[in-house]
C-alpha cells in the first residue's frame, strides 16, 4: 500500500494545525492564510489517500472503519473550509484541526474490520453514506463552534478579556457559523435518510424501520431542526442554544458508536 | 540622491506651534512649488496631521546644506519667527529620514501607539504630492515602502488591534459580541463628555441607530443633533430599551439608574436578544446584580480600564517586532538607493574614462604619427572595449548583488575617490 498520499495529509494537518495556532496566539494574518493554504493541501491529499483505498471497490469507502472515519475527516475539514472562507474567519481552525488529525490518525490505527457486502450496492446507496457522514461532520463542526461560544461567553461575561478573545470571532458570528453548519447537516441528514429508505425500498420492496438507527436518526434530525429554529429566533438564542447544540452531538455520537455498534444491523460504521 | 526631512510633531512641538505650522493641501501643493522654484528641493512631499507637519525632500545637493534653507522656507511661509521654529523643529537626514518615515507609517511615532489614521494620512499625503508632480523617483519609491511598512506592521503585528481608551475598549467589546455594528443600535444615557467619546467611536463604526436619552431635553437633543441621533424622553425604559444592543451610560446618580427588574423586563420584551451596558458613571449607574441576566453584558468603567491598561502592555510588547519590520524596509531602501547610487557613479567615471582616454590618446599620438587614421580609430576603438569590460563587471554585480551594494556603505567615500565633486553626476 502506498503511504505518500496519508503521509502527506497528516503532514499538512498538522502544519496547518501549528499555523492556526499560530495565528490565534500572535494574530498574524500571513500565518492564518497560510494554514488555510496547509488546510486545502491536506484535503487535496486526503481525497487521493482515500482514493488509493477504495480503488477496486468503485465506491466511497464506507465499507470499513478506517473508510468510515477517514471520510469522516475529510469531510469535516472539507466543511470547515467551506465555513471559514464563507464567514471569512479562520481563528477557530485551532480549534478545528485536532478532531480533523484525531479521525484521520484513528482511521489509519483503526483494525481491519469489514462489513459483510450486503446484496445491492449502487449510486444511491453510495450517497446515503456520503450525506450521512457529511451529516455527522457538519454537526461535529457546530458542536466545536459551540463549545467556543460557550467559552467565550463564559469569559467576556466574566471580564476575563484575554488575547485569545480579541481573536475569537464575535459571539453572533459564532452562532451563525454553528446554525450555517447545523443548516448543511439538517439537509444532509434529510436528504441522506430519504436515500437510505429509497435504497431498503428497493432493495426489499418495502420500509423496514426495526433498525434502531432510523430511531436514533429522526431524533437526531428533530433535535438539530429544534436547535436551529430555538438559535434564531427565541429566548433561547445564544449559550442555552449552544448547550443544546452540545447535547444534540452528544446524541450523535451515542448514535455513531453504541447504536451502530450494538444495536443497528447495517449501520456500523455510519 | 540625498533625502532629507525637516518637520514637527507632538514630542517637540506644543499645539500653538504644530497649528499654525500645519499645511491644508492647497499649501502643501504651494510649498512643493516654491521650493522647487527656490531650488532648494528636488522633489518635495508635504506630511501633515493634527500631531505632525513634515517636509520630506530630496535636495539638488547635499542635504545637510539645504536644511537651514528649508527652516527658512517653514518660518517665512507660514509666518512663525525662525526663533520659535528652530527649538521645535527635527532634522533627519538620508538612513534617518527613512527610518522616522517607516517609524511614522508604522504607527511607532504617533501620539496613540501603533493608531491607525497616520496610514491612511501618509497615503493621502504621497497621493496628492504625486498627483501634483511634487514627487520624483526617489520619493516614490521612499513612500511606497512607507505604506508597505505600515501595512505589514498592520498585518504581521498586533501594535494597532486592540483599543487604548475606555470609550474604544467598551466599542470593541461591544463588537466581540455583535461583529460589525453596521446593523447596530445604541441607547446613550447622560450628554456629557464621556457619552460624548464613546458616541464618537460608536459613530466612527458605523452604528446604524443612535438615541440619546438625558435629563435636560436640550442637551441630549444637542448630543443628537451633532451624532445624527434621536432624543427619547428621560426614563421611558420599556420603550427605550426594547431595540438598542449597545447601551452607555454616563450619568451621574445617586442610586443606579438601571435595576434588576428594568432590565429584566426589557430582556423578555426583546426575546432575550443580547445586550450589552457600558457603564461609565460613578456611582455606578446599573445595578451590579443585572451582570447576572442571561444575554446581559455589563462592563464598568473600572473593567474597561483595566483592559486598556492590559492592551497598552501587549502594544508595547509588539513594538520589537514592528520595528524589526522597519529594519528590513529601511535595509531594502538604503539597498535600493546605494544601487541607483552606484549605478550614477559607474556612469559617471564611464564619462570621466573617456575623457581621459580622449587627452591620452591626443598627447600620446603626437608621438605616433606614422600611424594611419584607420589605425588610430583602431586603437581608440581597443582603449574604448578595454575601458567597457574594466566597468562591465563591476556595473552588472552591483545591478545583481544586494549584498555587495550593503557592503558599499559610503558611496560618497568611492565618488570622492574616482571623481572630483565638480563631477557628481
Amino acid at each position: 500500500m502506498n503511504h505518500l498520499f496519508p503521509i502527506l495529509s497528516v503532514l499538512a494537518y498538522l502544519l496547518s494545525f501549528v499555523l492556526y495556532v499560530r495565528f490565534l496566539s500572535t494574530g498574524n494574518k500571513l500565518t492564518g492564510r497560510l494554514g488555510t493554504v496547509l488546510l486545502g493541501l491536506g484535503l487535496i491529499a486526503h481525497y487521493f489517500a482515500l482514493l488509493e483505498r477504495s480503488r477496486g471497490s468503485h465506491t466511497v469507502p464506507y465499507h470499513d472503519l478506517y473508510g468510515s472515519m477517514s471520510l469522516f475527516g475529510w469531510l469535516l475539514a472539507l466543511t470547515y473550509l467551506g465555513l471559514e472562507l464563507y464567514h471569512r474567519q479562520r481563528s477557530v481552525g485551532a480549534f478545528v484541526l485536532p478532531f480533523i488529525l484525531v479521525f484521520f490518525l484513528a482511521a489509519h490505527l483503526a483494525p481491519a474490520d469489514r462489513l459483510s457486502p450486503p446484496a445491492v450496492r449502487g449510486v444511491i446507496f453510495a450517497l446515503h453514506v456520503t450525506l450521512s457522514i457529511l451529516a455527522y461532520a457538519a454537526f461535529a463542526l457546530s458542536f466545536v463552534l459551540s463549545l467556543i461560544f460557550l467559552g467565550e461567553e463564559r469569559l467576556l461575561r466574566r471580564h476575563r478579556v484575554g488575547d485569545v478573545v480579541w481573536r475569537l470571532p464575535p459571539l453572533e458570528l459564532l452562532a451563525q457559523m454553528s446554525q450555517s453548519s447545523v443548516l448543511v447537516g439538517l439537509v444532509s441528514i434529510a436528504a441522506g435518510t430519504a436515500l437510505g429508505f429509497v435504497w431498503v425500498d428497493r432493495l426489499s420492496s418495502q420500509y423496514s424501520f426495526y433498525d434502531p438507527k432510523y430511531v436514533i436518526t429522526l431524533v437526531v434530525l428533530a433535535l438539530y431542526a429544534l436547535y436551529f429554529r430555538l438559535a434564531r429566533t427565541t429566548g433561547w438564542r445564544g449559550a442555552r442554544a449552544s448547550k443544546l447544540c452540545v447535547f444534540n452531538f452528544m446524541i450523535v455520537v451515542l448514535s455513531f458508536t453504541v447504536v451502530n455498534l450494538y444495536f443497528s444491523h447495517s449501520h456500523r460504521y455510519f | 540622491m540625498e533625502i532629507v526631512l525637516v518637520g514637527l510633531n507632538h514630542r517637540t512641538a506644543p499645539v500653538e506651534v504644530r497649528e499654525k505650522v500645519s499645511f491644508t493641501a492647497e499649501q502643501a501643493r504651494r510649498a512643493a512649488e516654491e521650493l522647487r522654484a527656490r531650488g532648494i528641493l528636488e522633489e518635495t512631499l508635504v506630511l501633515s496631521t493634527c500631531n505632525r507637519s513634515e517636509v520630506y525632500g530630496v535636495p539638488p545637493e547635499f542635504s545637510h546644506e539645504c536644511a537651514p534653507g528649508l527652516s527658512t522656507f517653514l518660518s517665512e511661509f507660514h509666518s512663525v519667527r525662525a526663533d520659535v521654529l528652530s527649538v521645535s523643529l527635527y532634522h533627519h537626514y538620508d538612513h534617518e529620514a527613512v527610518r522616522h518615515l517607516f517609524r511614522v507609517a508604522a504607527g511607532l511615532d504617533s501620539m496613540l501607539l501603533g493608531e491607525a489614521e497616520i496610514l491612511g494620512q501618509v497615503r493621502e499625503a504621497y497621493r496628492f504630492a504625486h498627483e501634483h508632480g511634487a514627487t520624483g523617483p526617489v520619493l516614490n519609491r521612499l513612500f511606497q515602502g512607507a505604506l508597505e511598512v505600515g501595512k505589514r506592521v498592520r498585518t504581521e503585528t498586533e501594535l494597532g488591534t486592540r483599543p487604548m481608551s475606555v470609550a474604544s475598549a467598551g466599542v470593541k467589546l461591544a463588537e466581540r459580541i455583535f461583529g460589525k455594528l453596521h446593523e447596530r443600535k445604541a441607547l446613550v444615557l447622560g450628554a456629557g463628555t464621556a457619552s460624548e467619546q464613546v458616541v464618537s467611536q460608536l459613530r466612527d463604526r458605523g452604528i446604524a441607530q443612535l438615541y440619546v436619552m438625558n435629563r435636560s431635553r436640550d442637551r441630549a437633543e444637542e448630543l443628537a443633533k451633532r451624532f445624527e441621533g434621536k432624543v427619547v424622553g428621560w426614563g421611558e425604559w420599556d420603550s427605550a430599551l426594547q431595540s438598542p444592543d449597545v447601551v452607555v451610560s454616563s450619568v451621574s446618580v445617586e442610586e443606579p439608574l438601571l435595576r434588576r427588574e428594568i432590565l429584566e423586563r426589557a430582556m423578555a420584551a426583546r426575546g432575550n436578544r443580547a445586550l450589552f451596558l457600558m457603564d461609565l458613571g460613578v456611582p455606578r449607574n446599573i445595578a451590579p446584580d443585572a451582570a447576572e441576566l442571561y444575554n446581559v453584558y455589563v462592563y464598568h468603567s473600572d473593567d474597561l480600564s483595566e483592559i486598556v491598561q492590559q492592551n497598552r502592555s501587549a502594544r508595547e510588547s509588539e513594538i520589537p517586532k514592528a520595528q524589526g519590520i522597519v529594519d528590513e524596509h529601511v535595509a531594502k531602501f538604503l539597498s535600493w538607493q546605494a544601487s541607483v547610487d552606484l549605478v550614477g557613479l559607474v556612469d559617471a567615471l564611464r564619462v570621466k574614462m573617456r575623457e581621459e582616454r580622449a587627452s591620452f590618446i591626443r598627447a600620446r599620438m603626437e608621438s605616433m604619427k606614422h600611424l594611419t587614421e584607420t589605425e588610430r580609430a583602431h586603437v581608440e576603438k581597443l582603449m574604448d572595449e578595454m575601458l567597457e569590460k574594466l566597468l562591465l563587471e563591476p556595473a552588472e554585480r552591483l545591478r545583481g548583488e544586494k549584498e555587495l551594494r550593503r557592503k558599499i556603505q559610503n558611496v560618497e567615500a568611492l565618488r570622492d575617490l574616482f571623481l572630483s565633486y565638480r563631477e557628481k553626476p
